[in-house]
């Protein structure tokens, strides 16, 4: 019962990578680029709900939304000053521009809120759904977080599959050139990925922050890397894949925690990780890409 | 045959040139800095920033090579410092009884610390040289995080009977005389503080020596050949993986090297300070200085250490800065105007060479 129990705690958690993931892979697979600021975004997406939340006495969903509303334009705004310029520069020119934006968002959000920790309300009933005769106990945070995931997973698909948008994002992907001549407006497309990223990264905030409730300017740098694992390790690029990644992710860390050493369980999620890549290089669901000469 | 003759001496004349340049500038900056000390001009703070500086050098200088001359992103340079750092404390800690030259110490911790480097770098290099671009990335990433997170669990001491090793939890029983040298997640403490600024310049003239060396070698050039087109390189008879690997193997060991430099110019070092955050601070010199360009690395070195000291006037609002910075070089370096502006004030700077090169191109 206690492994089931660790289980769901890690499917809560990678509900949370998963969320994250998508925004990286998204963008990687349409404009093929790491924004390490993604992460960071994140963080901002956090502390205007924690404020909407307490300073404004907002209720839970419409602060949500605002912070959508925040992260979104944020996103757009980052990528038309940052990254639109450098749409055809070399791969790490963009990386260290992300960078950059990251150290920007992170200082200018200890400019703004000051370094010192605050402390997220908490935003679901603290009860819990009993099974097995109340030995097996699942908090509504962590129902509550997974049901989001895989609400905002079918949604995400519906909309890539079912959409024109998504359509022209999936054409975008596969050829940047031919979705030109196809009338479809690149810039556009990139502009609204990240607009849909960085919204959805508002989503993973809360949630993270209703379970781990400290904010600080750097919440947003280790889930950052660790949802970046995921989308490697689901194949990045491919929006299955950063669900998959994700989960598996959070369980593996969980579980890595509960059974072998919680100091080591970072060592282990990202030996994981190389063993992964070392079978499969092109991670979980990603497309190998072969090769003209 | 002449046209090509003067073309080839032009070329070694070039390549020399920028050699020549990045030493040169190594050495009129160690005599102006010892010059500034000597009048007492230097402020403490600088003083503190000259040991550090040496190590980003010699570990920007070593990524330069894995990603510009190889062309292999790596995002995991700070994990090699961390384990040159820890073993070069180990042994300094170690042979303190033994050899009370702090010279000799360093230098021993340095070329420790920089073999045992090495060693991981092939360990892990034989595997991740196998991916390419952003999967490359990720697991020099993984392996950073791994070995912080590993160094972070592990307990080592010394004494009379040698060393005393235990992982997770501190189980060292030392006996009397014994000192232990790392204490996990506390790290290094009470190490020596035996780096010396003349040594980190002379182990930067050493990378440059090496890397230049290795550059204008045929190993070199079967580097770059594998990173312009890795079939083309493989069709001319090129064994990418062991070219690959020798670049990221020399590369591993200079971080080695700067880390052992590094670790025991601090009293107290903990592991979390070789984060993923140092890989991409020393990816960042790399790239704001010119991928493949050695003189470029250190300035911008040199540049960018300086910069958040010299905007700490700016104080809330340095890092900001710094930022902006960051980013308006990118666009700036990457805009097709800003280009060509940069190239006709190149032109018109060097206008007495064209003549020569006109007749050169007859």
């Amino acid at each position: 019962m206690a492994f089931l129990s660790y289980l769901i705690n890690g499917l809560s958690l990678g509900s949370v990578y998963a969320i994250i993931a998508l925004g990286y892979t998204m963008v990687y697979g349409i404009a093929k680029m790491l924004n390490f600021a993604h992460g960071d975004i994140m963080m901002v997406g956090a502390y205007v709900a924690f404020f909407a939340l307490t300073s404004f006495g907002i209720p839970v969903i419409p602060s949500v939304l605002l912070s959508m509303l925040a992260t979104t334009v944020l996103g757009v705004v980052i990528e038309r000053l940052a990254y639109k310029p450098l749409r055809h520069a070399t791969s790490l020119s963009v990386l260290i521009t992300a960078i950059g934006v990251s150290y920007f968002l992170q200082n200018g959000a200890q400019l703004l809120w000051s370094s010192s920790t605050k402390v997220f309300p908490a935003i679901i009933s603290n009860g819990s759904v009993k099974l097995f005769g109340g030995e097996l106990q699942i908090s509504y945070l962590t129902l509550v977080t997974i049901v989001v995931c895989i609400a905002v997973m079918v949604c995400l698909t519906l909309f890539i599959n079912k959409t024109k948008t998504g359509m022209a994002m999936r054409a975008c992907s596969e050829d940047k050139g031919a979705a030109t001549l196809m009338g479809i407006n690149v810039n556009m497309i990139i502009s609204i990925t990240f607009a849909i990223g960085s919204g959805i990264a508002a989503i993973a905030a809360v949630l993270l922050c209703a379970t781990y409730p400290t904010l600080s300017p750097t919440l947003g740098s280790m889930p950052g890397i660790k949802a970046f694992t995921a989308a490697v390790f689901g194949g990045i690029g491919s929006i299955p894949g950063a669900f998959l990644g994700g989960l598996m992710l959070g369980v593996i860390e969980i579980l890595a925690k509960a059974y072998v050493s919680t100091q080591l369980s970072d060592a282990i999620v990202f030996a994981v990780l190389i063993i992964v890549l070392l079978i499969k290089p092109t991670g979980l669901l990603g497309r190998k890409l072969s090769e003209k000469v | 045959m002449k046209t090509e003759n003067n073309f080839f001496k032009k070329l070694f004349a070039k390549n020399y040139r920028s050699r020549t340049i990045s030493f040169l500038i190594i050495i009129v900056g160690y005599i102006a800095v010892e010059a500034l000390m000597m009048s007492g001009n230097l402020s403490s703070m600088f003083q503190s920033l000259l040991v550090p500086v040496t190590c980003y050098i010699v570990a920007a200088i070593g990524l330069n090579l894995n990603v510009g001359v190889s062309g292999e992103l790596n995002l995991g340079q700070a994990g090699f410092m961390c384990i040159g750092a820890f073993s070069g404390v180990c042994v300094s800690g170690a042979l303190a009884p033994f050899i009370s030259n702090g010279i000799v110490r360093l230098l021993l911790a340095i070329i420790v610390g920089a073999a045992l480097a090495a060693l991981f770098g092939m360990i892990i290099g034989i595997p991740v040289l196998k991916l390419q671009g952003d999967y490359l990335a990720i697991v020099t990433l993984a392996f950073g995080e791994i070995i912080k997170s590993l160094i972070n669990n592990m307990y080592i001491g010394f004494d009379s009977e040698g060393f005393q090793f235990s992982f997770v939890e501190n189980k060292l029983h030392l006996g009397p005389g014994g000192k232990a040298l790392i204490s996990g997640p506390m790290g290094a403490t009470g190490t020596e503080r035996i780096s010396t600024f003349m040594i980190g310049v002379l182990l930067i003239l050493a990378a440059l020596f090496i890397v230049y060396n290795l550059m204008y070698s045929r190993s070199g050039r079967a580097i770059m050949a594998c990173r312009d087109n890795r079939i083309a390189a493989e069709s001319v008879g090129i064994h990418v993986a062991n070219t690959k690997m020798l670049a990221f193997v020399v590369s591993a060991s200079l971080a080695g090297a700067a880390g052992a430099l590094y670790g025991l110019n601090y009293s107290t070092l903990v592991p979390s300070k070789f984060g993923f955050n140092l890989s991409i601070l020393i990816l960042v010199y790399v790239v704001l200085g010119g991928l493949g360009n050695m003189t470029g690395t250190i300035i911008s070195t040199i540049v960018l250490v300086l910069l958040p000291e010299l905007l700490r006037g700016l104080a809330d609002y340095r890092m900001i800065i710094y930022a902006v910075i960051l980013i308006i070089t990118m666009i700036l370096t990457n805009n097709d105007t800003f280009k060509g502006w940069i190239a006709k004030l190149k032109n018109s700077l060097s206008f007495k060479k064209q003549p020569k090169e006109a007749e050169a191109h007859e």
